[in-house]
């Protein structure tokens, strides 16, 4: 059941490379040297030195016992993603690229951002081994997430606001990749997530495997047994592909996906593709996709950065269609109790991202305790993919937390954040 | 031999390369996208390019992207892209599309490349679709005696260009520099090399295209290529001059490609 791509990058018939020709050579080499690194003891002892010594790993696993009663009685293992270096599990991805990057002897990074967390651990990764790094960022991102634009300014990196399109996630991967065309020879893309053309669905899985080969060996050890289901977010699906990809074999887990359903999946005004999208092509692979009646894509809507994203990684949409996974689609709302609820019964500030997931953990835990499993019988493991820092703001408004004369000192802080260079 | 073939044959016999122009779609409407590619086939371009408008143009530079952004937000829909075809195919001249794949995807391919055809198209240029994932595509074509135009690039193996030389029909189009499309001051010696790539894998006709836009660089391309094509040039013509500045450009080019040495 562990399923690898075909030689093309083919998940069943998603995947593989919708991409213009004067990518394909580089694509080719990105493939190689992913495939040589894999089996290389001297990549895998360095990347293994730099996850373990730079980034945090292994990340704990965290029993969140007050939390069970919102999750029927369900016991819940947080993966704690959000105490890996930079407050994300992108750093797994980066990292791994970035040796790549040294490998394949480039000097130049670039990559995309919603959320800004994976652009914040590329630019840490670029400071850390000395590459220049450009982020594509929407300018409507930019706003939602200053905090983040500052942090990759800080690093080093420069931050290039994208106002082309819907000015979000999808559009600064438009702009990312017409900088790769142009700079390929010197210049590598780190894409943040399990999409894009072969080999990078393949590729930022394999990077992120260790999310759910560490949490599956800590579930074992800690209650004696395989949890009954593993819980991700999906916008791209990286965090999600990570955790689940180890538990593929072990079909009595199952495994939960959860999208942004912003306003609810019947509004049509969400970022779920699995849930309530159709198969299409997007930045270089085949997978579910939102799009209208002509194959143009779909605005969305979603009050995660993170998640604002019409398109989804391939396997996922394999995993979809295999009924090996399901995916379920979690309104703003919900996501943003979710978020309260983490804060006021573990003391976890997590992630608006990651706050989809843990929604979608509670009702899954509900759901079972419905259907008459006993609830002290059942256990679950919550990617907890990312901190929070960076969302206090939207959190603080959406939760009327500070008065109208504190918000306005807010936004001169970041109007005068807007002048920086 | 196909609409494409014959006008290359002509223009080998012309002692002269062929002028491949590109507008969008509904751009600036749909009126006036027709009438401006209708005019530029009058001021001597020999095929066209109908560019099929997509929300997310992965290769197009600023000018084209914005071009394509407003002929959606002005209602385009794929039926009138097909109308527009069927008005430019009625001028005599080999008319294809310049298409990302995802709407041709959704459409069906089989059910689109029905739809092209009935529209007297001759052909269509994928930019974001290869060879190798287009199996079904290709017999589509084959069964449509349409032609199928993949491109190469400067990065593109000797291996990959010759897969792409058995796989066309029509031309083959050399994506001159490494980039987006958008008018250059200069194109490189590197286009030159391109071609010449080119045509140790495959008999085909070359055409190129990325960065030209004037009567001198149409001149400079076809003294090496049996094909130059010209799309951000003519589409930012239109929108500042009109149909007028495109029928004005269209000529200038139409003389550049008929003075190479």
């Amino acid at each position: 059941m562990s399923q690898s791509p075909d030689q093309a990058g083919h998940f069943g018939p998603y995947g593989g490379r919708f991409v213009p020709e004067a990518l394909i050579a580089a694509l080719d080499e990105l493939t190689a040297a992913h495939l040589a690194a894999k089996s290389d003891p001297v990549f895998l002892t360095e990347l293994d030195r730099l996850l373990t010594t730079y980034a945090g790993r292994p990340t704990p696993l965290t029993d969140a016992r007050r939390l069970s009663e919102h999750a029927g009685g369900a016991r819940i293992l947080l993966k704690r993603e959000d105490l890996a270096h930079t407050g994300s599990h992108k750093i797994n991805n980066v990292l791994g690229q970035a040796l790549l990057t040294k490998q394949m002897g480039k000097k130049r990074v670039i990559a995309e951002t919603g959320a800004g967390q994976h652009g914040v651990a590329t630019a840490t990764a670029c400071a850390l081994f000395g590459f220049e790094c450009t982020v594509y960022m929407g300018e409507e991102d930019t706003r939602r997430q200053a905090l983040n634009v500052a942090r990759m300014r800080l690093l080093g990196a420069e931050v290039v606001p994208v106002s082309s399109g819907t000015k979000t996630l999808k559009d600064a991967t438009n702009e990312a990749m017409r900088d790769w065309v142009t700079n390929v020879e010197t210049t590598h893309y780190v894409i943040g997530s399990v999409v894009g053309p072969h080999p990078f669905p393949m590729m930022v899985r394999d990077f992120q495997r260790v999310i759910g080969v560490e949490a599956r060996q800590q579930c074992l050890d800690l209650v004696g047994r395989l949890p009954d289901a593993v819980v991700a977010c999906v916008g791209g699906g990286s965090n999600a592909m990570g955790l689940f990809h180890p538990f593929l074999d072990d079909t009595s887990v199952a495994l939960v996906g959860c999208e942004a359903g912003g306003d609810g999946v019947e509004t049509g005004r969400h970022a779920a593709p699995l849930t309530a999208g159709e198969p299409g092509v997007l930045h270089g692979a085949r997978s579910y996709l939102m799009q209208d009646e002509d194959g143009q894509t779909a605005l969305t809507t979603s009050i995660s950065a993170g998640l604002d994203y019409p398109g989804v990684g391939p396997e996922h949409a394999l995993l979809r269609d295999s009924g090996r996974a399901t995916y379920t689609g979690i309104t703003d709302g919900w996501a943003m109790q979710a978020l309260e609820k983490v804060a006021k019964t573990e003391g976890i500030l997590i992630a608006i991202e990651t706050a989809h997931a843990f929604a979608g953990a509670c009702d899954w835990g509900r759901a079972q305790v419905a259907a008459g499993r006993a609830a002290e019988d059942l256990v679950m493991i919550v990617n907890t993919s990312g901190r929070g820092d960076k969302d206090v703001d939207t959190a603080a408004r959406w939760f009327g937390l500070v008065t109208g004369e504190e918000l306005a000192e807010s936004e001169l802080v970041r109007a005068h954040e807007g002048e920086q260079p | 031999m196909s609409q494409l073939d014959e006008l290359f044959a002509r223009c080998r016999a012309e002692g002269r390369a062929a002028l491949v122009g590109y507008l969008p779609a509904g751009f600036p409407s749909y009126d006036l996208s027709v009438e401006a590619m209708v005019a530029m086939v009058e001021a001597g371009v020999d095929a066209v390019e109908v560019g099929m408008p997509y929300s997310d143009p992965l290769m197009e530079g600023p000018v084209i992207q914005a071009a394509h952004q407003a002929s959606l937000d002005a209602g385009t829909r794929q039926a009138d892209v097909l109308r527009a075809v069927e008005a430019v195919a009625a001028t005599g001249a080999p008319t294809l599309v310049m298409g990302y794949w995802n709407p041709v995807h959704r459409y069906g391919f089989r059910r689109w490349a029905q739809a092209l055809k009935d529209a007297g198209g001759v052909g269509a240029i994928t930019p974001d679709l290869i060879p190798e994932e287009a199996p079904e595509w290709l017999e589509a074509c084959r069964e449509l005696d349409l032609d199928p135009v993949f491109l190469v690039a400067p990065s593109s193996t000797d291996e990959r260009i010759a897969v792409v030389g058995r796989t066309n029909r029509g031309f083959v189009y050399a994506a001159a520099v490494m980039g987006v499309t958008g008018a250059r001051a200069e194109i490189g010696a590197g286009a030159r090399q391109l071609v010449d790539r080119v045509r140790v894998q495959t008999d085909l006709p070359v055409a190129v295209g990325l960065g030209v836009s004037t009567g001198a660089q149409a001149a400079q391309v076809a003294s090496f290529a049996d094909g130059v094509v010209v799309g951000s040039a003519l589409v930012s013509a239109l929108e500042h001059d009109g149909v007028e500045g495109v029928r004005k450009l269209a000529a200038e080019l139409a003389e550049g490609v008929r003075s190479a040495g």
